[in-house]
């Protein structure tokens, strides 16, 4: 049983009369562990794709199976709780809260999951290491450079150990260096961790770092490959 | 959620933005602080107001002529002149009235005094040397004249406090006299200063045997009031019993409606009273309480502009697995921590503002007011501002928990 599987997905954006058509019927499955990356030129769907996977928006039309059950089977609280439990996003913008330290934004999630507050501080520091940056953990996040609220932004993602981690353009506002970083961090998270990543990029190298390239034109699937020479970001990265 | 996380969450909320919080909450202050002002010094108008009428004593009953009115259209009848010398002399009979412990007729009205080229409009009050422990008002100087000078017609009087500075000054009164209605009065008392006891000033009055104010002053043959003073509380109801029985047997009345005088004591006075003052408080608690919703208005405006701002927290929190309840919950409580610390607010100011007036009042006017806390009201304050918080925090709760995630999301 795939994780994703969507049939024929579409999205029709509707504003009064005007309706903006941006899927016209995807499909593809995504299998537990895979690392997938969706390409595609701004506009061409591919974030819209991600919303609906990720819960975090309604298609128009066609078939979304989460974990084998019919998205749309989900009530609005069990909806939450995947996106609590299952899910973990990354923004572009980082999306932190301000004036909240690293500690309280990673601890963010687990506000709105079952697990016990005994565990919250031990969870989000272990969060916090993994990323690297346990010597911030007190920081107010406006503090810090835009590789480390990003890196802040996957210790939240994983702070409730996902199945899948819904990275929007990562890199898209880091330098070079940074963007590095943050790839490398994911790519260890599916290896070593087992996450599923699902990345989604408009630049080919970036997305060579996936096992799997899925390309979006216009609202259609144009190619869904397996990558060949795979990149690893942890080869051009010098550690500290 | 829990409980606590909710809380702590809509706390950071507000704390990002203090003096917006501050600023919006002043309504709701000033709405809780007025009903505390108002209600807070209604209490103690009225306990003013209690404590002048037990000024008299709460064993007090008044037998007064003609008959309480039923309604407006009721003044047919003014039996001004029904209480005789006869119904006194068998009020006293202590067969007819076992319970009464004294009693004491009244006649009453205002007279122009004078002494030399001074004078003075005072009211004159004919009575037994009982009134002196009636009505508490015993003598700085001088004696009260004698049941002797009541049977006598003796032309003495007591004077009160002002009346001795307006026609004397400075100089001795005692022993002096003074003169009312062309008859000349022998000074042999005079009141302390004492100020309003009961409706009566007798710091501009004075006092004199009633035999002689019936006939040397009034002219008439009947008197203003019978006060008798029962022998204790308890027996006020069958004392008013006796009393009323033994007027109507001396009037030859059968049937009740024909009542010529009427009966009061000061528990009723002092239950009227109390009811009128609760009223008029409960009316201008009312008013104030109009200024709660202008503030409520205020919180639900101010709580639109901040679940727009935060539109992209929102959908951040909702994101990450906050669900429809957990935002309403945070965004609720912020409206009713807003209220609920304005309502908090005006409690503290509100009592604050009445003891200040209360010492102002004692201190600079010289009444004795005394400062009361009204619990019940500052419970209500609390409660009606923590109910506005969730009556004017629900619309902008719920356009925040409705929002769609990605809509959210990307909202700049």
């Amino acid at each position: 049983m795939s994780l994703i599987e969507i049939k024929k997905l579409t999205k029709i954006y509707q504003d009064g009369e005007l309706q903006t058509p941006v899927l016209h019927g995807i499909s593809f499955s995504i299998e537990r562990g895979e690392f997938v990356s969706i390409m595609g030129a701004s506009g061409s769907g591919k974030s819209t794709l991600l919303h609906l996977i990720g819960f975090l928006d309604d298609y128009t039309d066609g078939t979304y199976l989460f974990d084998g059950r019919d998205a749309r089977a989900y009530t609005g609280d069990e909806v939450s709780k995947i996106r609590n439990k299952k899910l973990g996003f990354i923004f572009q913008s980082f999306n932190l809260l301000p004036n909240t330290t690293v500690l309280e934004n990673v601890q963010l999630p687990l506000l709105y999951s079952d697990i016990p507050e005994s565990e919250w501080d031990a969870r989000a520091r272990k969060a916090i290491e993994s990323v690297n940056l346990t010597h911030r953990t007190d920081f107010d996040s406006s503090r810090l450079s835009g590789g480390e609220r990003q890196r802040v932004a996957i210790a939240r993602a994983l702070v409730c150990n996902p199945e899948v981690i819904f990275a929007d353009e990562p890199t898209g506002n880091l330098d070079s260096k940074s963007g590095g970083i943050v790839i490398d961090i994911l790519q260890r998270l599916n290896e070593k961790e087992g996450h599923t990543i699902v990345l989604i990029t408009h630049e080919t190298e970036t997305a060579k770092h996936a096992k799997r390239i899925i390309r979006i034109k216009d609202g259609l699937i144009e190619s869904d490959m397996l990558v060949e020479n795979r990149h690893h970001a942890n080869d051009k990265l010098i550690h500290k | 959620m829990r409980i606590k996380h909710i809380f702590q969450t809509a706390l950071k909320g507000l704390q990002a933005n203090k003096t917006r919080s501050l600023l919006t909450i002043l309504g709701i202050v000033i709405g809780v602080m007025s009903i505390i002002l108002v209600v807070s010094l209604g209490q103690g108008a009225q306990k003013l107001i209690l404590d002048q009428v037990q000024g008299m004593g709460s064993k007090t009953i008044i037998v007064a002529p003609g008959r309480q009115p039923t309604g407006p259209s009721d003044v047919a009848q003014v039996l001004s002149d029904s209480l005789r010398v006869r119904d006194y002399e068998s009020l006293k009979r202590k067969e007819n009235v076992p319970n009464a412990m004294n009693v004491m007729p009244l006649v009453f009205g205002g007279e122009s005094s004078s002494y030399g080229n001074e004078t003075f409009r005072l009211t004159i009050f004919g009575s037994t040397p009982l009134i002196e422990t009636l009505f508490d008002i015993p003598v700085s100087e001088g004696t009260y004249f004698t049941d002797e000078d009541v049977r006598g017609r003796a032309s003495v009087i007591i004077i009160g406090d002002k009346v001795r500075q307006e026609l004397f000054g400075s100089s001795e009164a005692l022993g002096e006299n003074i003169k009312i209605k062309g008859k000349s009065f022998r000074i042999i008392g005079i009141l302390p200063k004492k100020g309003q006891v009961s409706f009566f000033n007798f710091d501009e009055a004075a006092i004199i045997p009633y035999t002689t104010a019936q006939d040397y002053i009034f002219g008439i043959k009947y008197f203003h009031r019978i006060i008798i003073e029962a022998d204790s509380e308890k027996n006020i109801e069958s004392a008013v019993n006796d009393i009323r029985a033994t007027v109507r047997e001396s009037h030859d009345i059968t049937i009740a409606d024909k009542d010529d005088f009427f009966i009061e004591t000061q528990a009723d006075l002092a239950n009227r009273l109390s009811t009128i003052t609760s009223i008029l408080t409960l009316f201008l608690a009312a008013v104030a309480a109009i200024s709660l919703i202008v503030g409520g208005i205020g919180i639900m405006n101010i709580m639109l502009v901040s679940v727009t701002e935060r539109t992209k927290e929102i959908g951040l929190r909702k994101a990450l697995g906050a669900t429809y309840r957990d935002i309403l919950a945070q965004f609720l409580l912020e409206a009713v921590i807003l209220t609920g610390l304005g309502g908090i607010m005006g409690i503290i100011l509100g009592a604050g503002l009445s003891f200040i007036i209360s010492m102002v009042l004692t201190n600079v006017l010289s009444l004795s007011w005394s400062f009361t806390f009204p619990v019940s009201a500052a419970l209500l304050g609390l409660g009606v501002s923590g109910i506005i918080g969730l009556v004017f925090g629900i619309y902008p709760a719920r356009t925040a928990a409705k929002k769609s995630p990605i809509e959210a999301l990307r909202y700049e």
